[in-house]
């Protein structure tokens, strides 16, 4: 397995596939009553996080517990620590000296996983980088995916909203594409940026025209300050065009699923009542962050005993 | 003193000399070239090297006053002087910035004080390089400096009404208008050029039409007033063909390309090292071969360096906090041979020709950018097919931020004569420099 998981373009199908069939089996221990497995004991994981996040780092934490990993939370604005005069790399030499063994980092600048990465010796993972990429949202998606639709092979799959600055469509895309799926990029053209042609998904600005083609409608965050910078007139005008809601989902084939990574903003990206259909997989989602969590530390850092303990 | 430099191939693009000859130097000028026998003279056995006017570099950031912990006059002299430079630009942007007589003339003195090499002040267009009020440039046009090249680089001066009346003025000193060309608003936030690699990195892109944009006005402009436009650091093929199109028409227009910007792509980015983080950004391969075109056909004028340095701790922290530019000084004549005329594209005289005669003539340095009998000493002599790794460790600079370390490149300098000094013996700058 590999050392650090810095961006989906490291793993490939097999890796992809071994990391899923893992949080499978992960899964059934997290419904047992003792959901706690020893692997992972008397190491130590730590959090890094620059940016504000609720649901990636408490799934982390939840995980790297879960697989019996002592925790350390170190929480940072990005800007502050800067100011405060502590470097990124100050930081990373610190926790590097306490002998961490993994380091999960949340960053507002692309880049700064790779480059911690090249300064410590722990495992780095990356858990959303600038808009750079956020690997394991992508794979918990990959899982979800799976759960429903069982085969990725020619699934048609529509990432509509603002591209241009998501970390999740970047990995996403990689991911999707790796699978085998046909993914098409949905939204303004002020939010799709040109050169995303060569990332081997198909461009649309039309999201109605697309729609009932979809097996997959995958809406990202639509952020407010996006108007203020005008990248399109107004979250109004944002809804009525690359909305989802009721009048567009009766247009979706029967058995299409909705994803969104989170946080919702239901009225522009998704409508309320959408969210809350069965064809939606939104909370599956997140609950599968943990099976995928632990799958990742489990592999990156259980040695080469974990396959073996698995199957006690 | 006397110095005989025996044997070495003479290049001479003003006067298109290059043969294999003894150059004699008589104090701080050229007694003599051609087949020399003295015994009054110290001989330096420089066959097998090029020997060569002292290179010029229109673009020099050496950080003093201000930052004196990146680059100091003196270090950047003996930097350059490592480079085989004889002469170089002293950009404005220090801290504070040169937009008065009084700091040009105190970078100018610092200059004399280290006695490497020439260092000739540019003064700030406007003051503070806010792009607002015009800088005393009559006044440092006027000083012991004697500015002639006047520009904010480090940004663009947005506002075309008060680059019309700076243009207008300047032609009462025969002043060149130096433009760093950006457009603020369609840069803004950006960390590289925008393109494939920026999309895919999740950085912002600063797309080539910001540098093009205000090339095109700034050509319009300097259409419309008479005034010298030299852009600086030109980097997009959209940008060359505006520089090719103004000179067909007959305008004063010159411009300048870098080493890294001939020599690198935004490929470079992809590894997040801030090293290769620059202002304007490493381009797209057919900017850079458009780059390499426009110096082969005389559109660019003039290699400069852009020497930026940066303290290590700026550099070395996120992609995005990490301040833009790389040194250069002491890679530049080498990226020239290893990417221009190894390959054929440009010929050793018309390499030292952008590195010399045409950046000394546009900055109007006399002693500068020529080698013949009866004129000044400053000269190069440098080993054309030496191959050697770049070692920032090595560096006479302060600084270390170059995208080149490990980089294996062709030509290396050996000697270098300022006004007749040697200041170069066989690679090591002869007089050691305080920091």
């Amino acid at each position: 397995m590999i050392k650090h998981l810095l961006s989906m373009d490291q793993l490939s199908r097999e890796d992809i596939t071994k990391i899923l069939d893992t949080a499978e089996s992960l899964q059934q221990v997290t419904s047992r009553p003792i959901k706690k497995l020893p692997t992972l004991r008397g190491r130590t994981v730590c959090n890094l996080f620059y940016e504000a996040s609720t649901r990636t780092r408490i799934s982390f934490e939840l995980a790297a517990k879960r697989l019996s990993a002592d925790v350390i939370n170190f929480s940072a604005d990005s800007k502050s620590s800067v100011s405060k005069g502590e470097s990124f790399k100050d930081t990373a030499w610190t926790l590097e000296a306490m002998g961490v063994d993994a380091i999960i980092v949340r960053h507002g600048s692309s880049g700064a996983p790779l480059q911690l990465s090249k300064w410590v010796e722990a495992s780095v993972i990356n858990a959303g980088d600038g808009a750079h990429e956020h690997p394991t949202q992508a794979l918990l998606d990959l899982f979800s995916i799976r759960e429903h639709l069982k085969d990725f092979e020619g699934l048609k799959v529509g990432i509509v909203g603002d591209v241009l600055h998501s970390r999740v469509a970047r990995s996403n895309v990689k991911g999707l594409v790796t699978m085998g799926a046909e993914v098409t990029l949905v939204g303004p053209p002020t939010l799709i940026p040109p050169q995303a042609a060569g990332w081997g998904a198909s461009i649309s600005y039309d999201f109605d025209d697309v729609i009932g083609d979809l097996d997959i409608c995958y809406l990202l965050r639509v952020q407010q300050e996006r108007q203020s910078e005008q990248l399109f007139p107004s979250l109004r005008e944002y809804a009525a065009n690359w909305g989802l809601d009721s009048k567009r989902v009766a247009r979706m084939k029967h058995d299409a699923l909705v994803m969104h990574p989170g946080p919702m903003n239901r009225g522009v990206e998704i409508a309320a009542d959408v969210s809350e259909l069965p064809r939606s997989i939104i909370l599956g989602q997140v609950a599968n962050g943990l099976a995928v969590r632990m799958s990742l530390l489990y592999l990156m850092l259980g040695g080469p005993d974990a396959d073996s303990e698995m199957d006690v | 003193m006397s110095v005989l430099l025996k044997g070495g191939r003479v290049i001479d693009p003003r006067s298109g000399r290059d043969e294999v000859a003894d150059v004699l130097i008589d104090g701080n000028s050229v007694a003599e070239i051609g087949s020399v026998t003295t015994e009054a003279a110290e001989i330096l056995d420089v066959s097998g090297s090029v020997v060569a006017p002292g290179l010029v570099d229109m673009h020099t950031h050496l950080r003093e006053p201000g930052r004196e912990d990146e680059e100091t006059i003196a270090s950047a002299s003996a930097a350059a002087a490592a480079g085989g430079f004889t002469a170089v630009c002293a950009m404005p942007n220090t801290d504070p910035v040169a937009d008065n007589a009084a700091i040009v003339e105190k970078v100018w003195a610092l200059g004399r004080e280290a006695g490497l090499v020439e260092v000739v002040p540019a003064g700030a267009l406007s003051r503070g390089q806010r792009g607002e009020k015009m800088a005393d440039i009559g006044e440092m046009a006027r000083s012991v400096a004697r500015v002639r090249l006047f520009t904010d680089d480090g940004r663009g001066v947005q506002d075309s009404l008060f680059v019309r009346r700076v243009m207008e003025y300047l032609l009462a000193f025969d002043g060149i208008y130096a433009e760093h060309c950006e457009d603020a608003a369609l840069a803004a936030g950006g960390q590289m050029h925008e393109g494939d690699a920026s999309s895919a990195l999740g950085l912002r892109g600063v797309p080539s039409e910001a540098e093009e944009l205000m090339a095109a006005r700034d050509i319009a402009l300097a259409r419309l007033t008479g005034c010298k436009l030299h852009l600086l650091h030109i980097s997009t093929r959209g940008t060359v063909e505006l520089v090719r199109r103004a000179k067909a028409e007959g305008l004063a227009v010159t411009a300048e390309a870098t080493p890294h910007h001939f020599a690198l792509t935004d490929d470079e980015l992809r590894s997040y090292n801030p090293n290769a983080k620059v202002n304007p950004p490493l381009r797209a391969e057919e900017d850079r071969l458009a780059v390499i075109e426009g110096l082969a056909d005389g559109t660019i004028d003039a290699i400069a360096t852009d020497h930026a340095p940066h303290a290590i701790e700026e550099k070395d922290q996120e992609f995005e906090f990490a301040p833009p530019g790389l040194v250069g000084l002491e890679t530049a004549l080498a990226l020239g041979i290893t990417h221009l005329v190894e390959p054929g594209t440009l010929t050793l005289p018309e390499l030292i020709g952008c590195m010399s005669s045409r950046p000394a003539e546009l900055l109007g340095l006399d002693r500068h950018g020529s080698l013949s009998a009866g004129g000044a000493a400053n000269i190069v002599v440098f080993d054309d097919a030496e191959e050697w790794v770049v070692d920032p460790a090595a560096f006479h600079s302060l600084s270390r931020n170059t995208p080149f370390t490990g980089a294996s490149v062709r030509g290396r300098v050996r000697h270098t004569f300022f006004e007749g000094r040697q200041t170069v013996r066989d690679g090591a700058v002869t007089s050691e420099v305080s920091a």
